[in-house]
This record gives C-alpha cells, structure tokens and sequence, in this order.
C-alpha cells in the first residue's frame, strides 16, 4: 500500500439519505424488532423525529464512502486480501429516519506489522446542517500473500 | 421492549441477562441483502473454501449487531448506545443446516462515571466455546 495516503481526506460526493423501510429491513435482519426501529408514533413519543437506526446501522451509510478509497487504484490496496480487524462507532446523536448524511473518510495511519498492511480509517458522519452525527473508525488489514 | 426501561441502579460488576442466539445461512443471505454486503464468503460454500476458510462464515458485521443487542435488550433504548467497538477474532462458521451457528452473549459492567451519567459494558460472545469478538465494548448513556 502506498503509506502516503496516511493524513488524507476523502469526502464522500453522494449523501446517504435514510429511510424507514431501509431501517426496517436492517433490523429484521439482525434480529431486533424494537419499535423505536419500527414504529413512528413510538420514536416520536420518545422525542424522536422519525424511526431510529439500529446502533450498528451506521455501517451503510458509511461503507460506500470507505468502499470508495478502498478501491482507489493508488492506494495499491489487493482487495482480495482484505479483513476487516475492528470497528467502533461513536454516536453523537441518533441516526433517523429522513436523515441525509454526507461521510469524509480520514486515512488515520497505514502500517505494517507481521507483514500485513494495516490501514486505520475514521469515517466523520454529518448531517446537512453539518453537525457531528457519528464517527466510524476501522482497521482494515490486508494479509501477507502466503 | 418499551423504550425508556432499563435497570433501576447500575453498579460495576453488575452481569447483564445473557443472550443466546442462533445464525443460519438464512439470515446471512437476509443481513446481505440489509447491509448489501455481498461478499460471497458469506453465502457461497465453494468461494469461502477456496479461500482457505473451513466453510460459509457470519459478517463480522451481523455478529457485531446480534452480540451488542445483549446492552441494547437491557439498557431499554437503543439510541442510550453512545459508543460500540469491537475487534473480530474468530469467524463464526455458520453450517448449511436448520440450526445454523449458536452465539452466546455475556455482559458485564466494567465502568460507571456518576458524573456524566455513562457506563461502559464489557461484552463476551462465544461460538462453540471460543470467543469471536475482542474488546467488545458499549458506552451507554445511563436512564
């Protein structure tokens, strides 16, 4: 991998715009029908503006954007080797319903241990008035070829 | 679960109600199409042994969500979650059977700030005895 891509930026050009029934799916898939994930006039009596998203539903909005610098021809990255190491979100505030949301991708480090490239993403989640919504950040490692 | 429960008082040391819970290829094929993460190493058997891997393996990302429901199923409000981190260890080998894989869930509280009114969960999330996930940690905002 090229360690100079390391400090850069990578605003994402498409906002993600989140929908009930994306919501909905979401939560059906991973098991849990909570009705602040599926009913309206419940998150609105919790003070919501609309149905919310699960905790870890952020990883849709912003994997397109981490997809993007992933696949950059010169960050010399061989997809096929990839893993995904860890992950932790920081909700600032809940993701909801009608939410359009724009993803910058800062490549916090690239290093290499035990000969496997190690590429450390932090993905800044805003929403269009451009307060903080949530912050991803990812280890991706590349394995040794064998 | 009604939003807005959650436990009363919350100490360190306090052990959340386990949950057990089981992932067939089914839901694999559905948490593809929700998360529209279609690697095939999550569906097709031939791809994910020709990659050296001993059969079709869950998301890293589907076993995030299924073992983080354990503070969400307590806490009573999902958006009481403040923060959810995760290191993925071990895949969880789901078979192409009816059974599927069983992931059990432990949780403990390992910290509580009184002043900001926040504690940090400890998870533990075992496929066949082993753990899958390391410093698997939650921040809630506490009721």
């Amino acid at each position: 991998m090229d360690a100079a891509f390391a400090g850069r930026s990578f605003p994402f050009a498409d906002p993600y715009p989140v929908g009930a029934a994306k919501i909905r799916e979401f939560a059906e898939a991973v098991g849990d029908l909570h009705p602040l994930y599926l009913d309206r006039v419940a998150a609105r009596s919790a003070g919501h503006s609309d149905v919310v998203a699960p905790p870890t539903f952020a990883m849709l909005v912003v994997a397109r954007a981490q997809e993007a610098v992933l696949f950059l021809p010169e960050l010399g990255l061989d997809f096929a080797r990839v893993v995904h190491g860890d992950q932790r979100f920081v909700h600032h505030r809940p993701i909801v319903s009608g939410d359009l949301l724009r993803s910058v991708v800062h490549v916090d480090a690239i290093r290499v241990a035990a000969g496997n490239d190690i590429l450390s993403l932090r993905t800044e989640v805003t929403d269009l008035a451009g307060d903080a919504v949530c912050s991803a950040y990812s280890t991706l490692v590349s394995r040794a070829a064998a | 679960m009604t939003a807005g429960t959650g436990p009363a008082a919350v100490a360190v040391g306090d052990q959340l109600p386990p949950l057990t819970v089981r992932v067939t290829r089914g839901q694999l094929v559905r948490y593809a199409g929700a998360s529209l993460d279609f690697n095939p190493i999550h569906w097709n058997q031939r791809v994910a042994t020709a990659v050296g891997l001993p059969d079709v393996i869950a998301h890293g990302m589907l076993t995030m969500a299924l073992a983080g429901r354990i503070v969400t199923d307590w806490i009573g409000d999902p958006t009481a979650v403040l923060e959810y981190g995760v290191r993925f260890t071990r895949p969880v080998v789901v078979p192409d059977d009816d059974a599927g894989a069983t992931l059990e869930t432990t949780a403990v509280v390992g910290e509580v700030d009184a002043g900001a009114r926040t504690a940090r969960v400890d998870i533990t999330a075992k496929f066949n005895g082993q753990t899958v996930l390391g410093k698997a940690r939650a921040v809630v905002r506490l009721p």
